[in-house]
């Protein structure tokens, strides 16, 4: 455990020493303050609540920047350290294989809780100055967000810890990265939209939609938010998929939570074989 | 563990990587309290060897023993914790100071950090480099801070590829004194070097490798009677003109080099024979020096022989 705190701690003394936990954490603020400004102009008469209308700008965001920013933040982990040399020497320490990926892994993970926390907990605060009078509710929704954010962050650093690992090559890992990035965020929705129309409902059913869903963590972070809290989807526009969707929020929850855990685990499956 | 059990057994190892083999068929033994030097070239498999006995890597063939484990299992992990291990091109993160990594070396070791200002200091790093980050530093400092840390926790076993490269002379000499205390202490020390002319007087034995296969291995004494290099006279002569017609009754030609110095060609036995024939035959001889084959001559000898089988 002590070994595993040492790690992560001098992966996060390098992510404050190189301005990554800076950097991350105004960029994800200044997004958050944008939408949430601009986002709360119009709903003076809609009915609808700034703070439901800037998770839903907010987490349709999340789904292309946060899995960009970790999958920058993770590539280079274990490869980029072998690269230098810094990996042999430090696995001739009496430490563990898994435990400098685990312990990597938490440093890197907990630079990115840092900054969608308080990139997206200022939004939260200047809405809350601004306007006032937001519904409990409301604020669980919110909460909700910042936490699987943090878990779809956490989800996509694993798999760039598996991309990592993977490859004997920097840039062959940068490329995995991107490759990740392109698949689960752009192209693995629009291919989904395509079989669906050119199916028309005859095998992908409901059902095998859901499923499908489930297997890209992006769409389970998207129907986690979207449809988990009734006063978010009304807005969202997505009520009516809600309706049709059987997966609680805990379920959603529990395969992003799969999603850190399964790549996390086959990383250092191989890393524990890889000859260094 | 007694003191003559060995701390490192290699047992018939070969590591293969592809079709190449890295390291073929090696068998070593090191004990407490010796300190031994692997000489070659470039990819002769000395970097290779010490990987497989930390466990970086696991053997194609044959067996390890580090301290009595396995250095690639499980159990290997406290074992380490008695390794000390300076890696060929160390590098550091270099967004930390040095003293900020050595702090986070002995954390991982469970070395108290009270004497890393010590250690430092033992090195030859000042106060004020140790609190510069380690991207600032020069080959030489880094190579003083890779020293520090294998030094962390006096280790029982000691690895160091190329360990004097980047270093003045006078922190050599300092870098030398420093093994010499621990291998007093009972620790086994393996130098790989290819500086082999600084390794004399310094290891008590040697092990030639090429190709990834162990060539020659004994003290110095040893491999020079295995090498059976010839031994060179060189004579200063007031009058070499008048001499040299006296000496090529001696056998082999004598040439002449710069200084009036004349060189003579004979095999190890038959040295004090000549000395004292040259000592009645050469009248205006002033000085006489004999040059014992370097570890340089002996090592290409065994490159050579084992090019030619």
């Amino acid at each position: 455990m002590n070994t595993l705190l040492i790690i992560a701690g001098k992966e996060i003394r390098d992510g404050l020493r190189n301005r990554w936990v800076v950097a991350t954490t105004l960029l994800m603020a200044a997004l958050a303050l944008t939408l949430a400004f601009l986002g709360s102009a119009p709903t003076g008469t809609v009915g609808v609540g700034p703070l439901e209308v800037t998770i839903v700008s907010l987490s349709s965001l999340t789904i292309f920047l946060l899995p960009l920013i970790a999958l920058l933040l993770s590539f280079d982990a274990v490869v980029g350290e072998i690269d230098r040399g810094t990996m042999t020497l430090l696995l001739s320490y009496p430490v563990a294989r898994w435990q400098v990926l685990l312990g990597k892994f938490l440093g890197h993970a907990a630079i990115i809780a840092f900054a969608t926390t308080l990139g997206y907990g200022a939004a939260g605060v200047a809405l809350a100055a601004g306007e006032g009078g937001i519904a409990a509710e409301s604020w669980r929704a919110f909460a909700a967000m910042i936490g699987s954010s943090i878990l779809l962050g956490a989800a996509f650093t694993a798999m760039g810890y598996l991309a990592s690992t993977l490859v004997r090559d920097r840039g062959t890992a940068a490329g995995l990265a991107v490759g990740i990035w392109l698949g689960f965020v752009l192209l693995y929705d629009m291919g989904l939209l395509g079989l669906v129309v050119a199916d028309q409902g005859r095998s992908v059913t409901a059902d095998v939609l859901n499923w499908l869903l489930l297997a890209n963590p992006a769409d389970t972070y998207r129907l986690f938010n979207l449809t988990g809290f009734q006063n978010v989807s009304l807005f969202a526009g997505t009520a009516g998929l809600a309706a049709h969707v059987q997966l609680s929020p805990a379920t959603l929850l529990a395969v992003l939570a799969a999603w850190v855990a399964a790549p996390l685990a086959l990383a250092s499956f191989i890393f524990s074989r890889r000859q260094i | 563990m007694t003191s003559s059990e060995p701390t490192i057994t290699v047992s018939g190892v070969s590591k293969r990587y592809g079709a190449r083999y890295a390291v073929r068929e090696v068998d070593l033994a090191l004990a407490p309290g010796e300190c031994v030097a692997m000489v070659g070239h470039n990819g002769a498999g000395k970097s290779s060897l010490i990987k497989l006995m930390l466990g970086l890597t696991t053997p194609t063939e044959g067996a390890i023993r580090v301290l009595g484990e396995d250095p690639a299992s499980r159990a290997a992990s406290h074992v380490r914790e008695r390794i000390g291990f300076l890696p060929e091109n160390v590098a550091f993160h270099p967004s930390m100071t040095g003293r900020e990594c050595l702090d986070f070396y002995a954390r991982l070791k469970g070395v108290s950090r009270r004497g890393n200002g010590d250690l430092l200091e033992r090195v030859g790093l000042e106060p004020e480099a140790a609190r510069r980050r380690v991207g600032t530093y020069s080959k030489g400092m880094r190579q003083r801070l890779g020293l520090a840390q294998a030094l962390l926790g006096g280790p029982k076993v000691l690895f160091l590829d190329e360990p004097t490269t980047g270093l003045d002379p006078a922190l050599r000499q300092s870098f030398y004194e420093i093994i010499g205390t621990l291998r007093d202490a009972g620790a086994t020390v393996l130098l790989c070097s290819h500086a082999l002319t600084e390794l004399e007087g310094q290891a008590d034995r040697v092990v030639v490798m090429n190709r990834g296969r162990k060539v020659a291995e004994g003290s110095l004494a040893t491999l020079r009677t295995l090498a059976q290099l010839p031994v060179r006279v060189r004579l200063t002569l007031t009058l070499p003109e008048a001499d040299m017609a006296a000496l090529a009754g001696l056998g082999g030609t004598p040439t002449r080099l710069a200084g009036g110095v004349v060189e003579l060609v004979c095999a190890n036995d038959d040295k004090v024979d000549v000395v004292r024939r040259v000592a009645q035959l050469a009248a205006s001889l002033s000085d006489i020096e004999i040059v014992q084959p370097s570890l340089d001559d002996m090592y290409a000898h065994f490159l050579r022989q084992e090019a030619a089988e």
